[in-house]
């Protein structure tokens, strides 16, 4: 995920200093990894040198002062091209699902492979059980809903691709080793 | 409680085998799918733990009766009263009206007919299809034809429902849908469902999926409140 084109367009409908960027983040992509302090004021760190991000004005309610930052022109336009260009869609095939599966069969046998295969599948399974108890709940949010839609479209191609390839192992080991 | 079980449940084509001989028990309230392959016998399965086909050997037996024994009048019965079945094609009636479909399983059972109407009214209404109340099949989309069946399948309050692939035919947001109310309606009532599916996002519905291959239960996976605890089933 490019963090610095989502606080681009955090910032695109106001300004907001740096606590009020990492809340607006963790609150927007409820099922992303939480966005650590530290990273958000790195991160405006460089928009701001880069002339994305401006300084906008101090701001003290109960504590230090915070520094308020504001999208410039260029940040606009910078948003603008990220969100019109569409991204390569799998241009490589750089799995650890795959990889992890094509290494045991190299250095071990079918079995071993089958046996990742089987565990990585009641791993999926689970987290597809708590991601659809999670979205079905009465109190989800929209975000939360379309976060997990996301996730679970995801781990469901995975589940049909282990399903399928725990088929197709053993005529892959016999390739594998001739 | 166990509500429902089969016990060496063995059923062939003729010549082709479709099951092996599967045991299983399903706990009243407990939402249960059954997955696998195409031609893995999970239809057939269903067909026989809803008493429509009868096993080759085996049992089945619900709340303490073995009813795999019984005539197809006493089978069609329970059907008709403590069982629901929900197809991928809803299989309304043409005919009819979206309320009389779903009043029918009342009549048949001998309720009056004013008390069927208000019941599939409410029924409906639960499905959000109350407008289509005296709409016909023809006239309405796919996803308005499942409300209707599953609101049908539902009516008599069955204490198990049987359904095969309910959202096989629908779009995946309107299949969400359909089966996001089944299940919560379901929970709340605490009725036993069956659910056939092949698709692993709709088996993530369940608390626990059953998976076939080849005529026997290659798998069963946990449902999530037992997976956190850590328990085995």
């Amino acid at each position: 995920m490019s963090t610095p084109h989502v606080l681009l367009g955090l910032l695109a409908g106001g300004t907001k200093h740096g606590y009020e960027l990492k809340r607006a983040h963790d609150e927007r992509l409820p099922q992303a990894r939480p966005l650590a302090y530290g990273q958000v004021y790195a991160t405006l760190g460089r928009l701001v040198r880069d002339g994305l991000v401006m300084p906008a004005g101090q701001e003290r309610l109960a504590g230090p002062d915070r520094t308020a930052y504001a999208l410039t022109e260029e940040g606009r336009t910078a948003l603008d091209r990220w969100l019109s260009a569409v991204e390569p869609p799998m241009p490589h095939v750089n799995s650890t699902l795959f990889a992890k599966v094509t290494v045991a069969l190299l250095v071990a046998d079918v079995d071993r492979a089958r046996a990742y295969l089987i565990a990585q599948r009641r791993a999926h399974t689970d987290r597809l059980r708590e991601l659809t108890a999670l979205k079905t709940a009465t109190s989800s949010t929209m975000d939360d809903v379309v976060a997990a839609d996301y996730a679970i479209a995801h781990l469901d191609a995975d589940l049909r691709w282990l399903h399928t390839t725990l088929d197709r192992v053993a005529d892959w080991h016999r390739e594998v080793h001739p | 409680m166990t509500q429902l079980q089969a016990r060496g449940l063995v059923k062939s084509y003729g010549p082709t085998p479709a099951l092996h001989g599967i045991t299983l028990d399903v706990a009243e309230g407990e939402i249960v799918a059954v997955t696998g392959p195409s031609g893995c016998g999970k239809s057939t399965l269903l067909h026989c733990l809803a008493g429509i086909l009868r096993p080759d050997a085996g049992e089945v037996v619900w709340r303490d009766q073995r009813i795999d024994t019984w005539p197809e009048a006493a089978r069609s019965r329970l059907r008709r009263t403590e069982f629901g079945v929900l197809f991928q094609f809803g299989q309304l009636v043409a005919e009819l009206t979206a309320a009389e479909n779903v009043a029918l399983p009342l009549l048949l059972a001998g309720t009056g007919r004013r008390a069927a109407r208000t019941a599939a009214l409410t029924w409906l209404d639960r499905f959000g299809v109350a407008e289509l109340a005296d709409v016909r099949p023809g006239e309405m989309s796919g996803g308005q034809q499942q409300r209707c069946a599953t609101a049908r399948a539902l009516v008599t309050e069955p204490r198990v429902l049987f359904a095969d692939e309910p959202t096989g035919a629908l779009d995946t947001l309107t299949g969400e849908q359909v089966l996001t109310q089944l299940v919560r309606l379901a929970r709340e009532q605490r009725t036993t469902v069956v659910l056939i599916t092949h698709e692993p996002r709709i088996a993530a519905y369940a608390d626990r999926e059953i998976v076939l291959r080849d005529g026997v239960i290659d798998h069963t996976g946990l449902g999530l409140d037992a997976s956190l605890a850590g328990g085995a089933r």
